[in-house]
């Protein structure tokens, strides 16, 4: 038991070390993937509740295809395919890294996700709410910035930290693709030192500690979010 | 008759701008793959279904000790990358070689379906579980208390009273949770098990072709669709008693 202990050890003669570099990736990756999947997101949710009938089209196309494909598929497309379409687009030979094919991949899903969190939060803020803040003279951007954003994000608080867990586990998959994450620094373990069970455990062990973090900082947020909020019940 | 129709569906294929004599090479191996991922998925939803009545009432009823232990099982498997799991059983296992030798389940895990197939059970059984505590919970608490009344054991109660209202609810989210199986399912492939995304990695690997990933995205967004309708048609019909009647 101490044998398998010492093997977490930081230094030449553990993996500690080695697998925290692969947690530093996990997390990075995930954050990196957030704003794009947020950015994505919103704009798919904009577009699906627009007036026009190609918008919302495009918007339920775009959702139907990175909801519907499988994570990993999605992840294989994005890396082994757009280096293939650049250079059928430009000509130019690109190699795409494993990371910024990852952050792509996660991101296109994320944004599939989060616009169905965000369309709800959008459709949730009545529209009194923007047009009050019209009549008091505020401009369209300072109203939605004020007025409508602090109570669309409320709503989708919620669906957002569960879209962002499910991207944390996600981020497993880039491993695939050979980027040195939490569970490809595990493979490397496993293979030095043919102990498979208690690395993968610690690895899981690793993810859970990630999501018990993340709901712990999602919780305050939302917290913060509902202050001025009086809910019913309880 | 079988030629002739292969002959023509590889005519049509052709039509739509995909390569005809890739799929006559590689398309076989993609079809068995599709029958792979549908019975991986059919095996463990299944299976992690009837794991997960007895899972989610326990999260519900059961005592301190039951309700902690389900709970961590249910946050284990939750909580954790399903990639991650697939690893500790497949790779795991081997290393308790001696000892499911000895109980003689040693052909079990030696295999990578099952292995994916038990990874995949308990890991839906999990989210299973809670989307039928959910159902339970929302089960209004007269409805236990009128089945007491009547003079119901506690077993019929739940048969009889709380799971079928409870199913009801739930109905939604497990059609959910079929879609997301059908798509994780693909993480078989990693550990050499030929589903369609494993055939398809072959057929790559093989020809270069990159068109060979668009057949499978194409399979499993056909896939994902049909049963994501379906189910919807399926769910409206089993909860019609529960809408308004429209006038």
């Amino acid at each position: 038991m101490t044998d398998l202990f010492g093997l977490l050890s930081f230094g030449s003669g553990g993996w500690g070390d080695d697998l925290a570099r692969g947690v530093v990736v996990t997390i990075t990756l995930a954050l990196a993937t957030l704003p794009l999947g947020l950015a994505l997101g919103l704009g798919v949710a904009l577009l699906k509740n627009a007036k026009g009938r190609i918008a919302r089209a495009l918007g339920e196309l775009y959702t139907t295809v990175f909801r519907g494909l499988p994570e990993l598929l999605t992840i294989l497309i994005v890396a082994f395919g757009a280096p293939r379409l650049i250079a059928a687009l430009t000509g130019a030979t690109v190699e795409i890294n494993s990371f910024v094919a990852g952050v792509v991949a996660l991101g296109l899903v994320f944004g599939a996700f989060s616009s169905e969190v965000l369309l709800a939060a959008i459709r949730a803020v009545p529209k009194g709410q923007s047009e009050s803040a019209a009549a008091l003279g505020l401009s369209r951007r300072l109203a939605f910035r004020l007025v409508v954003f602090p109570q669309l994000w409320r709503v989708a608080l919620p669906g957002l930290s569960n879209t962002w867990l499910v991207l944390l586990k996600d981020t497993s998959l880039v491993s695939v693709i050979a980027l040195a994450d939490l569970t490809r620094q595990t493979n490397l373990a496993v293979n030095a030192t043919k102990q498979p069970f208690f690395f993968y455990l610690v690895a899981c062990l690793l993810y859970l500690a990630l999501s018990g973090l993340s709901t712990a900082i999602a919780r305050r947020l939302e917290a913060r979010a509902d202050r001025g909020f009086a809910a019913a019940g309880r | 008759m079988e030629a002739a129709l292969g002959h023509a569906i590889l005519t049509v294929w052709g039509a739509l701008g995909f390569d005809a004599e890739l799929m006559a090479r590689y398309g076989p191996r993609v079809v068995d793959g599709l029958w792979t991922t549908l019975g991986l998925v059919a095996v463990s939803c299944t299976v992690g279904f009837l794991l997960a009545l007895p899972l989610g009432v326990a999260l519900v009823e059961g005592g301190r000790v039951t309700r902690a232990l389900c709970l961590s099982f249910s946050t284990f498997f939750r909580g954790t990358p399903l990639l991650a799991q697939v690893f500790l059983v497949y790779y795991g296992a081997g290393q308790f070689r001696d000892a499911l030798d000895a109980v003689g389940l040693w052909g079990v895990f030696r295999d990578a379906w099952w292995c994916v197939a038990i990874t995949f059970t308990l890991n839906t059984a999990a989210y299973q579980g809670e989307i039928i505590r959910g159902g339970v919970r929302s089960v209004a608490r007269g409805q236990g208390e009128a089945a007491a009344a009547l003079g119901l054991r506690r077993g019929q109660t739940y048969l009889t009273v709380i799971l079928p209202q409870a199913l009801a609810q739930g109905l939604r989210p497990l059609g959910n949770e079929l879609v997301l199986m059908i798509k994780a399912s693909s993480i078989a492939s990693v550990v050499t098990v030929y589903d369609v995304l494993g055939a398809t990695k072959y057929a790559f690997s093989r020809s270069y072709d990159f068109e060979v990933y668009l057949w499978a995205a194409l399979i499993y967004l056909v896939l994902v669709e049909t049963v994501r309708r379906v189910w919807n048609l399926l769910e409206r019909r089993a909860t019609r008693h529960l809408r308004p009647r429209e006038a």
